[in-house]
């Protein structure tokens, strides 16, 4: 026993070492480019600011925290298991549904051009001034406009799937959220929840993601914690999920009460953490593990 | 069960006699049988338990799955094209159902 404790001091001990003597660490991989089916290029690192992220180098999709394999997944459009959700969110697009006889291209068209850049700059203040997510506005074209009699579960299946179909048309182009005017506030509240410990654990989104990236956690490498690659297909749970699914994943990993999927919290950190990639490109739809 | 899609990428020509790749993915939720709903009841198993693809009315691979894979699976293998001919994937649920679906290939 004693002689187990004296190795993980050790361990402990040369990790301290590696991390003030800037050891380069195994992540992220610098060298890994994102190329989707030999053609289309994606921007995985982007220039850090002093205003959004004064603590970060330089902006690091989760890519390239990934291992080659999952990687690979992502770099075909055939292997990358999301294309399904996308497959379906793509059926969904033109399924008529509710009172009005409407589905969502009788007013959107081809989706290709009327939601290219919708997945780039999520969250946004609506016409009222109030910060929603994309599931926001889906949910409010089913109720109001189409009819429809229930909004889609924040996270049920054919929100993912539609989600998924809407991300994909931003693919490849770089995330640009708004932050200024009516968002300032909202940026401000996601800020302020981003830097704030939660849980028994006392953990804040920081603690891990802009303190640790390039560690492991457990058995699991830390990202940035970006959400350019969202939704993302992740191989643990066999399905697309969506960015509040992860925030629910991280904040009850801090052993507190989560907020929920939907909540104005999560929209207002959804802003802000989006807002940390801003420069990264839109991945459409990502695979992690 | 949402709507089964079968999936397949064949390479777009190959000399005959050539030795293709051909990818294949189907949604499907895998559900092992070994999970518990919210009133604690299990779940009861529903997998793909067989996957077959023929050429040419030559049987290719035929292989049987188990409740450790996972949803939506992913099956890439190589197939000798000596002639053209029709790729027929059959994969076979648990429930009974089958979900077939055919590729015509021509080699150069």
């Amino acid at each position: 026993m004693q002689h187990l404790r004296a190795g993980r001091t050790l361990a402990l001990a040369t990790a301290c070492v590696a991390a003030l003597t800037g050891v380069a660490l195994a992540d992220p991989d610098l060298t890994a480019e994102l190329v989707i089916d030999g053609e289309l290029h994606l921007v995985t690192r982007a220039p850090s600011d002093d205003v959004i992220t004064p603590n970060l180098p330089e902006r690091y999709s989760g890519f390239l925290f990934r291992d080659p394999a999952t990687r690979d997944m992502q770099m075909d459009d055939f292997e990358n298991p999301a294309m399904l959700a996308v497959e379906e969110g793509e059926g969904l697009w033109s399924t008529v549904e509710g009172t009005a006889g409407q589905s969502c291209q009788d007013c959107h068209g081809d989706a290709a051009d009327s939601m290219a850049g919708v997945r780039a700059s999520m969250p946004h203040v609506n016409g009222d001034g109030v910060l929603w997510s994309m599931e926001n506005y889906v949910n409010n074209c089913r109720t109001t406009r189409m009819g429809a009699a229930e909004p889609w579960g924040w996270n049920s299946a054919p929100m993912r799937a539609m989600t998924s179909y809407i991300s994909m048309q931003s693919r490849g182009m770089p995330v640009n959220v708004a932050i200024d005017g009516a968002a300032a506030p909202y940026w401000e509240q996601g800020r302020e929840m981003y830097y704030t410990r939660f849980g028994q654990l006392e953990l804040s989104c920081a603690n891990c993601h802009e303190d640790s990236a390039g560690q492991m956690i457990r058995a699991d490498h830390l990202s940035q914690g970006q959400i350019s690659g969202f939704p993302t297909y992740r191989l643990k749970d066999q399905r697309v999920v969506s960015i509040h699914n992860r925030f629910v994943g991280c904040v009850r990993d801090t052993r507190a009460e989560t907020f929920a999927m939907g909540s104005p919290e999560f929209i207002a950190l959804e802003l802000y953490v989006a807002s940390r990639g801003n420069g990264l490109s839109v991945e459409g739809v990502s695979v992690r593990p | 069960m949402t709507d089964v899609r079968p999936r397949i990428r064949l390479p777009r020509s190959a000399a005959a006699g050539d030795s293709i790749v051909v990818k294949t993915l189907i949604n499907h939720d895998m559900e092992s049988g070994q999970r518990r709903n919210s009133a604690g009841e299990i779940i009861p198993r529903q997998i793909v338990n067989r996957f077959t693809c023929e050429y040419a009315g030559v049987m290719v691979i035929d292989m049987t799955l188990h409740g450790a894979i996972s949803a939506n699976p992913y099956i890439e293998f190589e197939a000798v094209v000596p002639a053209s001919g029709d790729f027929v994937f059959t994969w076979y649920d648990d429930n009974g159902e089958v979900y077939t679906s055919t590729e015509s290939f021509t080699v150069a």
